[in-house]
């Protein structure tokens, strides 16, 4: 399994990787909060350290530490526009319930 | 479903948590609204895709107000109730208003104190149009950002005055937005940039836009943007240059001066379109087609341009050699240069501005986007979104802060250029015997007469227990807060009776006249320093006189000779009629004069209150008096 980027992602990482002007890649994980239990984090990431597993995806390097990809192996990390919102949306396979706002979940 | 942005390395905010924060360029002719996302800032742009939003308001009795392109579209069919260019309106007195909008067709009326404009929904104030504009941003932010704003930065020329900040403030209050901070214009784009990064330097900020040309100059030292200096012109931009062109293709195609309105408006149009051709190409296509089917074509070079439009460049150069003098510098002191306002894309703008300046201009970042991008930044760090930015940027004050003092003198508590928030105090006195009162007069400026500075507040500290003159603590304290708005209190030490004021400004200035009020101050310090000793030289002659006349009536008769009287008052009349002359010095002598004169009366005086005091008094009172 792995953690993979849909080309608008990639796009839009791209280009805010080079704006920030710095960073190896992107950390995708996920850690205990919010009101349904765990929380996504979606971060630049500067360093990988051991503990860590690095997909390649579009042509850039997505970052995941072991803990997190339990609950999320098999995710697809979309870029969507909504009207005039925009931004990241994971596609989580592992999900079971949403809070309405999709910051967190259950697995 | 939420969606996601990125965030910085361990910086991810739990679910609910992240702070959605916006900078606003609210413009004379067009507003941004910017955001910091994944770490990017970006304006953000409408359904269709437009950035600027121009600050036009349309009223109707049906409706709602539209705003932007939608009102601008009715500005032809219903000019009195499309309102545009209304921030040269904000905090403006009704005289102000009349002389900037003799141009405009709007129906001004007074209410309140206040100006306003005649409009099918009623009258409405300048405030009242802005937070419109606020509001139809705001909307367009919390689509964008898919949540409610916590807070906003919204940009401000240089020279605004506190009137005009406070009535942006009420503007944004009144569209039910959160000020984190008002930040100068110029400064946020210096932010933009980046600049605020650098430890030190002096930065020269040219923003030519659509009707108005800035320019200032701001020195960064410890993390502190002050404004060393602003001028400018503010009816010169980017308009000018489209009416230039058009009225050379009048010209060229033999199109008479009268020429119908509708006409002048395609033609206006066409040279606008011409000159954003050139800023890519070397020539331009133009094309006529008259109402008898004739057509007209010709090209417009980038050569003829640049002479059509240089007198224009020439006019906006004159501002900066001015802002540079008054900051006292020379043109190869300034480090960096920034452009602001779409006109700066003009490429023969940019050669001038680089030949003046001796360097290249900061021309990477969108300038009709540049301020809402600093904004934004700000925003973002004041939202607290990068708990460990460094960037913490203070403002200043752009104009010195005091009071009057007797002679109608200006006395400065705050000094211009002094990093906000800020609070100082100073202690004043009464001027007379007795007096229970004191009128306090806050004054904004550098002039040394309160005259020629502006009037921003009066009120009263009533209750002062009769004493002599002098004898009064006054503490006067004068607070600014991080947006630069003031309030003053005053207080008497020995009895505590309190009296405070938040500025609510008295709109009573005159066109620009903040901006050309540092220029007058150094122009005319020479004059002023001699008006002020002449001022202080009369005050200090009326203490003199009102002290002599009292004395006199009390004991004069009693304590002098009848020649002795007669000197006294020879000398008195002399320092009456001299005081009401100009030369200082003169009354200076003639009140060391008339001090020499009744100085063996003063002894006298002071001979008889001792005596009385004493009389009727045993020994041994005395004793146990001087042992407390």
């Amino acid at each position: 399994m792995a953690v993979t980027l849909t080309e608008s992602a990639a796009k839009h990482i791209q280009k805010a990787l080079s704006s920030r002007g710095k960073g190896v890649g992107l950390r995708l994980g996920v850690r205990t909060s919010g009101c349904s239990g765990m929380a996504y984090i979606l971060e630049y990431a500067d360093e990988i350290d051991e503990h860590d597993q690095v997909f390649e995806s579009q042509g850039l390097q997505v970052i995941v530490d072991d803990k997190s990809l339990v609950y999320i192996d098999g995710t697809e990390l979309d870029f969507a526009r909504e009207g005039l919102n925009e931004g990241f949306k994971f596609n989580n396979p592992n999900v079971e319930n949403e809070c309405g706002c999709g910051e967190s979940f259950t697995v | 479903m939420a969606l996601l942005q990125i965030s910085e390395p361990g910086q991810t905010a739990a679910p609910h948590e992240h702070r959605l924060a916006v900078g606003i360029d609210l413009g004379t002719t067009n507003s941004l609204v910017a955001t910091v996302r994944s770490s990017m800032a970006e304006t953000l742009p409408d359904e269709q895709k437009r950035h600027l939003l121009p600050s036009v308001v349309h009223y109707s009795a049906d409706a709602a107000p539209l705003v932007g392109d939608e009102a601008q579209a009715k500005a032809s069919q219903d000019p009195l109730n499309t309102i545009a260019s209304v921030k040269r309106f904000m905090g403006r007195g009704l005289a102000d208003v009349k002389s900037v909008g003799s141009r405009l067709p709007y129906d001004f009326i007074e209410e309140e104190g206040m100006p306003r404009i005649r409009t099918v929904v009623g009258a409405l104030s300048p405030v009242q149009v802005s937070a419109d504009i606020l509001r139809s941003l705001r909307s367009r932010a919390e689509s964008s950002l898919g949540g409610e704003l916590t807070g906003v930065v919204i940009t401000v020329p240089a020279y605004f005055d506190d009137a005009q900040r406070q009535a942006t403030k009420d503007a944004a209050r009144l569209a039910g937005l959160n000020v984190l901070r008002l930040l100068n214009e110029p400064t946020a784009a210096a932010v933009a940039y980046g600049l605020d990064k650098a430890a030190e330097g002096v930065y020269a900020i040219y923003d030519l836009g659509g009707g108005t040309f800035d320019i200032s100059i701001l020195r960064l030292q410890r993390g502190v943007f002050e404004v060393m200096s602003t001028a400018g012109d503010s009816a010169l931009g980017g308009d000018d240059m489209d009416r230039l062109v058009a009225q050379w293709i009048m010209q060229q195609a033999d199109i008479a001066e009268d020429a119908e309105h509708k006409h002048i408006r395609q033609l206006v149009s066409m040279a606008r379109a011409a000159k954003e051709t050139l800023t890519q190409q070397d020539t331009a296509p133009l094309s006529l087609q008259f109402d008898n089917g004739q057509q007209w074509q010709g090209q417009l070079t980038r050569t003829q341009f640049n002479t059509l439009i240089e007198p224009l460049i020439q006019k906006t150069l004159m501002p900066c050699r001015r802002a540079l003098r008054d900051a006292g510098i020379a043109s190869d002191a300034i480090h960096e240069v920034v452009m602001i306002g779409g006109s700066t894309r003009v490429p023969r703008v940019r050669e001038k501005v680089a030949e003046f300046f001796q360097r290249q201009p900061h021309v990477d970042i969108d300038p009709d986007k540049v301020v809402a991008i600093g904004a934004a930044i700000q925003a973002d760090v004041l939202a607290g979104n990068k708990p460990d930015s460094d960037m913490l940027l203070l403002d200043v004050t752009p104009l010195s802060l005091g009071l009057e003092t007797m002679g109608g003198l200006t006395e400065k508590v705050i000094p211009r250029n002094t990093t906000i928030p800020v609070a100082k105090a100073q202690e004043f006195t009464t001027f007379k015997d007795g007096q229970t009162a004191m009128a306090i007069h806050v004054v904004q400026g550098e002039r040394e007469l309160v005259t020629d500075c502006r009037s921003l507040a009066r009120f009263e500290l009533r209750g002062i227990p009769p004493m002599v003159a002098g004898a009064a603590r006054i503490r006067v304290t004068f607070q600014v807060d991080a947006d630069g708005l003031l309030s003053v209190a005053a207080q008497e030490q020995t009895t505590g009776v309190y009296s405070e004021i938040t500025v609510k400004p008295s709109y009573g200035l005159a066109d620009n006249d903040i901006e050309s009020m540092l220029r007058e101050a150094m122009e005319n310090a020479g004059d002023d320093a001699t008006k002020r000793a002449l001022r202080e030289q009369q005050v200090e002659a009326d203490r003199v006189v009102n002290a002599l006349k009292a004395a006199l009536k009390a004991d004069g008769q009693q304590l002098l000779k009848r020649s002795e009287f007669d000197t006294v008052n020879l000398r008195l009349n002399n320092l009456l009629n001299i005081m009401r002359g100009t030369d200082p010095q003169a009354i200076k002598i003639a009140i060391d004069e008339l001090e020499q004169t009744t100085r063996d009366f003063a002894a006298r005086r002071m001979d008889k209150a001792i005596q009385m005091a004493m009389q009727g008094k045993a020994l041994d009172e005395f004793d146990t008096e001087t042992e407390h």
